[in-house]
């Protein structure tokens, strides 16, 4: 295990280096001077502009540039300064991800308290209409895009019942404030999860049920309570925790569309916002940030399934 | 074994097969066995059905996939055959609707001609007095040629992969396998947003001055951009089931009578393997037209005058307190075709799977 975790080790940082180069390339291929205001104006002789241009390396080849950014990312954890808001781009960040946190993290949450319940008595009572009405929400969630579910949303508490505010205030400081505005991301957000994680519960339970081991469970006398959870259950979620911990990363990923809906000011909407003020740090900040989180939980994921089941060795 | 055959069993199984598949199928190939023998006494007294005619059969069974299948033309034929009938302008500005609503008749303005005209709209017009018929119908031409289109290349790149990993295995295998591993890691969303937001305007100048037509462009990007981060599953897919066929008799017997590789590969193999790349290219389509939906819907897809589902949605997001009707129609159509492409997803695995009588 210790050897295996080492090795998963070294090739997750080969990965991450390699994909801030891809994420790197993008941006320096981009077309666009990003001294291109400063060309434009014509209080700037062209030798001051040279110096500065300069000054900034930007004439440098790709390569150079790169390890002297990557030097300062990793190295020095100098992530720069926010081009539009002027402040360091960790401050900026950290002043939005609680918010990103709370509502994604939330939905995420109550998602997988939803799917786990729903998944195993739908797999356990296969075909009755508790199944038949779980599996048709499951495939319309699943089907259902965020962005219109949040617009339904919105069209039926807001603009037609008025009970719910249509957009996220950031200001509003009431914990009963906050849970009203707070419940359309939240539904958005567990809908999409949870019609995912029941699907995965369902066909998982379903397989493991027909498992040789819990006929013999039943065979022996066990009473069909015990047979369920302590038998079939615990087996079948193994391969259930583990989508859990890779569906981690998409948790941030998939905020940046309900953010944009609820114009949350979140990690989300933060990116959406950078890229059309071409805030380059901030950017690069936060693809990379999520690119880290999508590695490290698919290694969180590996050795949940290795502690979780023995029949699988790692060398 | 008879909780397999029934048709809507696997309604909830994802396509991803987990641990326990391997032996689920194991216990299967035993009953496979048992059927291949009753089909062979059945075949004496009924005429021989073919491979596809079998799944056929089996997809016919599947009443969502059906119905699934049966919208999905529908909107297609409506989408591409539709404006051919019905002739309305899907973009025409600079008008003044007095009233917004479904399937009302409504009064126009135009504001350059000064002229009134009223006419009956079926969904209804847009803010800007646009038929929104005539746009929902140009609209799912761009959705769903994206969906189409990308599909096709990410299906078709994974299996090229895929492929070449599990026929050659060795250095080729882990080459191939680490690349799809590094672009399994990447961050997907914020990297299509990135990229369509970077290289669209000078993609854009680039297809004017080369193909004529600017939008052309954006659609190559898009398309591009979804594909490229979206064929690793299938790549992964495709290598498992050709590391297990390589090994086959049928394929040691092609080798022994001295068939060339790309015959192993593409004659003898994949023609073995296509079920379940048929399942993933379906699926496929629903989500790289909600991809496409979502980039739009973010305002980095088409732009205005070119009025996808999601554009659409983009533009309507806005105005949901006055006309509703603009977010709903395009809303629902995405819905409804990301719906019936996952039954049909649905059913064809059902009807594909090998593990299930015929």
């Amino acid at each position: 295990m210790g050897r295996y975790l080492i090795r998963r080790g070294i090739i997750s940082v080969i990965t991450l280096i390699a994909i801030s180069m891809i994420i790197y390339s993008i941006l320096f291929l981009a077309p666009g001077d990003p001294l291109g205001e400063l060309a434009a104006n014509p209080n700037v002789s062209p030798e001051v502009r040279q110096r500065i241009r300069e000054s900034y390396g930007l004439d440098d080849p790709l390569y150079q540039q790169y390890f002297k950014w990557a030097k300062a990312y990793f190295i020095d954890f100098d992530w720069g300064q926010s081009f539009t808001s002027r402040i360091p781009v960790k401050d900026y960040l950290m002043n939005r991800i609680g918010v990103t946190l709370s509502i994604s993290g939330t939905a995420f949450l109550l998602g997988i308290l939803i799917a786990i319940p729903v998944g195993v008595i739908s797999a356990v009572k296969q075909y009755s209409w508790f199944d038949n009405i779980a599996t048709t929400f499951a495939f319309i969630g699943y089907s259902i895009p965020t962005f219109f579910s949040g617009l339904l949303l919105i069209l039926l508490f807001s603009v037609k019942l008025g009970w719910l505010p249509f957009i996220y205030n950031a200001d509003v400081q009431s914990f009963w404030g906050t849970i009203k505005q707070s419940i359309m991301p939240i539904t958005v957000l567990a809908l999409f999860s949870s019609a995912q994680l029941t699907r995965y519960t369902r066909a998982s339970m379903l397989e493991t049920i027909g498992q040789d081991y819990v006929r013999t469970a039943r065979a022996k006398g066990l009473k069909e309570r015990l047979v369920i959870v302590a038998h079939a259950m615990r087996n079948a979620l193994i391969p259930v925790i583990t989508i859990i911990a890779m569906q981690v990363p998409g948790v941030v990923g998939g905020a940046i569309i309900t953010e944009q809906i609820f114009l949350i000011p979140g990690i989300g909407s933060a990116l959406i916002r950078a890229m059309q003020s071409k805030d380059i740090p901030v950017v690069m900040a936060i693809t990379f940030g999520i690119a880290i989180l999508v590695v490290v939980f698919n290694i969180i994921a590996d050795i949940l399934y290795a502690l979780m089941d023995p029949r699988i060795k790692y060398s | 074994m008879s909780v397999t055959r029934n048709p809507s069993n696997t309604k909830g199984t994802p396509v991803e097969a987990s641990p326990a598949a391997a032996e689920v199928s194991g216990q299967a190939a035993g009953s496979a066995t048992r059927v291949t023998l009753a089909s062979a006494e059945a075949a004496r007294v009924r005429p021989q059905r073919s491979l596809w005619g079998n799944a056929w059969r089996q997809f016919r069974r599947h009443k969502l996939a059906m119905a699934g299948m049966i919208v999905f033309v529908f909107f297609v034929l409506a989408c591409f055959i539709g404006p051919l009938v019905y002739t309305e302008a899907y973009f025409s500005p600079f008008k003044y609707p007095t009233s917004l609503g479904v399937a009302s008749s409504e009064s126009i303005l135009n504001l350059q001609t000064g002229e009134e005209e009223s006419k009956f709209f079926f969904f209804g017009t847009d803010s800007m007095g646009q038929d929104m018929l005539a746009r929902i119908f140009f609209g799912g031409r761009v959705s769903l040629s994206v969906g189409i289109v990308a599909a096709f290349i990410a299906i078709g790149m994974g299996t090229a992969i895929g492929a070449a990993a599990g026929f050659y295995g060795g250095v080729v295998d882990s080459i191939l396998m680490r690349i799809t591993d590094l672009f399994i890691s990447l961050p997907t969303l914020p990297l299509l947003l990135l990229i369509t937001f970077l290289f669209r305007e000078s993609i854009v100048n680039w297809a004017d001055d080369v193909l004529g037509a600017g939008q052309l462009g954006t659609f190559i990007l898009i398309v591009g951009v979804i594909a490229v981060l979206a064929w690793m599953p299938t790549a992964r897919l495709v290598r498992a089931s050709f590391l297990s066929m390589k090994e086959k008799e049928f394929v040691e017997a092609a080798r022994s009578i001295g068939a060339r590789e790309h015959t192993l590969i593409l004659k003898h193999i994949l023609p073995n393997v296509m079920s379940p790349i048929i399942v993933a290219a379906t699926l496929e389509v629903g989500s790289a037209i909600i991809t496409e939906s979502s980039l739009s819907f973010l305002g980095l897809g088409f732009p205005y005058d070119v009025p996808t589902w999601g554009a659409m949605l983009y533009n309507a997001k806005d105005l949901l307190q006055f006309s509703p009707h603009e977010a709903v129609v395009p809303g629902t159509m995405i819905f409804l075709t990301v719906l019936s492409i996952n039954f049909i997803g649905d059913g064809l695995r059902d009807a594909l799977d090998p593990r299930k009588s015929h």
